[in-house]
């Protein structure tokens, strides 16, 4: 059978977020289980029609994930899935849950998350980890101060080398998608900013500044999907998921094959291939930003634009409020929030705007959406491309 | 002062830590496909072939990517900022994550020619950094 056969037949018909920004009363299991409760109240669903749980979190008390956090709910799946490869996870659970769905290995599937960022790390962007000695290959990297930050910064580095890219146009991100935090009241920082302020903020990890660097926020979200059959039922407008795909290249940024280029060369390919659909078809796109390059070097991935010319492609507010291409329209990781892990967040705006639930923010007849996520770092992505049924 | 996150080192890398403490810089090389890979690892990423040696690598790379990091990603880190991450291309072919020091962090370059610099952080660890070659 194609992969393609299997498409169509799942939708998303819930999803949700958590309390997000500083939320210290409350328990990134908590977040995971709130968001959760309310995606399946969004649907018309109870966790007893939950029969498939996919999520992990990858601080501590997250061992064995999915185990965890369905006891935590009292919920007891035929199918389980921890995949954890960073943020992309989220939205290659989209393409297990499809797929599980689609063959019949589930009917009810449930994605979450939950995070405690912020509260629990005093905000700093920190390191990859707190030990004194370092085991595995990650040995390779840590003793040598690597940070999430520094690595970024090697790609955006070598990018502007091979291509000429500046600053400049990397701030060009920021700005728009500050924009449309503007028009998020969940957003946590609305007010907006110009390409100098980004600019002239504190440089972090040369080329990077401060405001190229994604917030760091506690946030819980949640997707539920069932059969396109079953979906028709429920509260909701279903969303079909149309095409996916996923990919990792590498783990540590030392081994990443070429710096200027994410695996959603790949993830992309697939996504768009399955769902039989072409780039000028999205008219929207979800793409997770945890620095400003990321977005960047995944635009170019998948494809809106050639190698090199990302810079070019986002000038002139291209990705803004009222510019051609609408990008990351609920503000983003580097505007609205960030728990560590944002992928959900992506697939949760999508979903939002093929319903034409985003009020002040709604793109204007968005009927196809493409959401992707990055994880690690530059490691891993997801891609789907989701449609209004 | 914090030390830094040190390696702890085990089967697959023993060889390369200790061989860093008497000031050498090894990397493996597949006796099967002829490949170096660094870092170290107990096949061959190309080939998974068991059969690797270890060589002397020439200490010779290049500058593939860097950034002059401000803030420290570890306590240990503090008195060092600022100070230049890098990945650095090996003559011999692979990439190592590694620091660019002895120099002006202002003065590195992508393709700079620089070659290894042993720092020996404790009395037990040496990591291979890399200076700009003279």
């Amino acid at each position: 059978m194609e992969p393609g056969q299997l498409y169509r037949k799942a939708a998303i018909v819930g999803v949700a977020e958590s309390d997000l920004g500083r939320v210290p009363g409350k328990s990134k299991f908590q977040l995971s289980a709130e968001a959760s409760k309310a995606a399946l109240d969004e649907a018309g669903l109870t966790k007893d029609d939950v029969d498939g749980v996919f999520t992990t979190i990858i601080t501590e008390g997250g061992q064995f994930s999915s185990m965890m956090m369905a006891e935590y709910m009292g919920i007891r799946p035929r199918y389980t899935d921890s995949t954890s490869i960073g943020g992309s996870s989220f939205v290659a659970y989209v393409e297990h849950a499809a797929m599980a769905i689609a063959t019949g290995l589930c009917e009810v599937a449930l994605i979450c998350h939950g995070s405690t960022n912020i509260s629990d790390r005093g905000g700093r962007a920190g390191p990859v980890s707190g030990a004194a000695t370092v085991f595995g290959p990650a040995q390779f990297e840590e003793p040598y101060g690597v940070s999430t930050v520094g690595s970024y910064a090697l790609a955006a580095q070598r990018h502007m080398h091979e291509y000429g890219t500046t600053s400049a146009q990397l701030a060009e991100i920021a700005v728009a998608t500050r924009k449309w935090a503007s028009m998020n009241p969940k957003a946590l920082m609305r007010d907006p900013i110009t390409i100098d302020d980004v600019l002239n903020s504190r440089m972090i990890a040369s080329p990077l500044h401060l405001l190229d660097c994604c917030l760091v926020t506690d946030a819980g979200g949640a997707v539920v999907l069932t059969s396109m059959e079953r979906a028709k039922d429920l509260k909701k407008r279903p969303v079909a998921v149309l095409g996916t795909g996923e990919a990792h290249t590498h783990r540590m940024i030392s081994q990443m094959p070429d710096l200027t280029e994410t695996a959603a060369k790949i993830s992309g390919k697939l996504a768009f291939e399955r769902a039989g659909v072409s780039h000028g078809d999205i008219d929207v796109a979800e793409i997770y930003d945890s620095f400003t390059i990321t977005v960047l070097l995944t635009l170019e991935s998948l494809g809106f634009c050639k190698k090199g010319e990302g810079g070019a492609f986002v000038s002139g507010q291209r990705t803004a409020p009222g510019g051609d291409f609408p990008m990351n329209t609920q503000g983003g990781a580097l505007s609205y929030t960030h728990p560590g892990m944002f992928g959900i967040f992506t697939v949760i705006e999508a979903v939002r705007q093929l319903r034409g639930e985003c009020g002040p923010r709604q793109v204007e007849g968005a009927e196809l959406a493409l959401a992707n996520g990055t994880g690690g770092v530059l490691s891993s992505t997801g891609t789907i491309i989701l449609g209004r049924e | 002062m914090t030390q830094i996150p040190l390696p702890r080192p085990y089967q697959d890398t023993a060889a390369y830590w200790e061989a860093a403490k008497a000031h050498r810089f090894i990397i493996q090389k597949c006796r099967d496909c002829g490949a170096h890979q660094h870092y170290p690892r107990g096949v061959c990423s190309h080939c998974l072939s068991s059969a690797l040696d270890w060589v002397d690598a020439s200490g010779d790379a290049t500058v593939y990517s860097f950034s002059v990091n401000y803030r420290a990603p570890h306590p240990g880190f503090k008195d060092q900022t600022p100070f230049v991450l890098a990945i650095v291309e090996l003559a011999e072919g692979p990439r190592m994550m590694t620091n660019i020091v002895d120099c002006d962090p202002e003065t590195v370059t992508i393709g700079m020619p620089v070659t290894v610099a042993f720092d020996d952080v404790t009395e037990d660890v040496t990591l291979p950094k890399f200076r700009p070659k003279a």
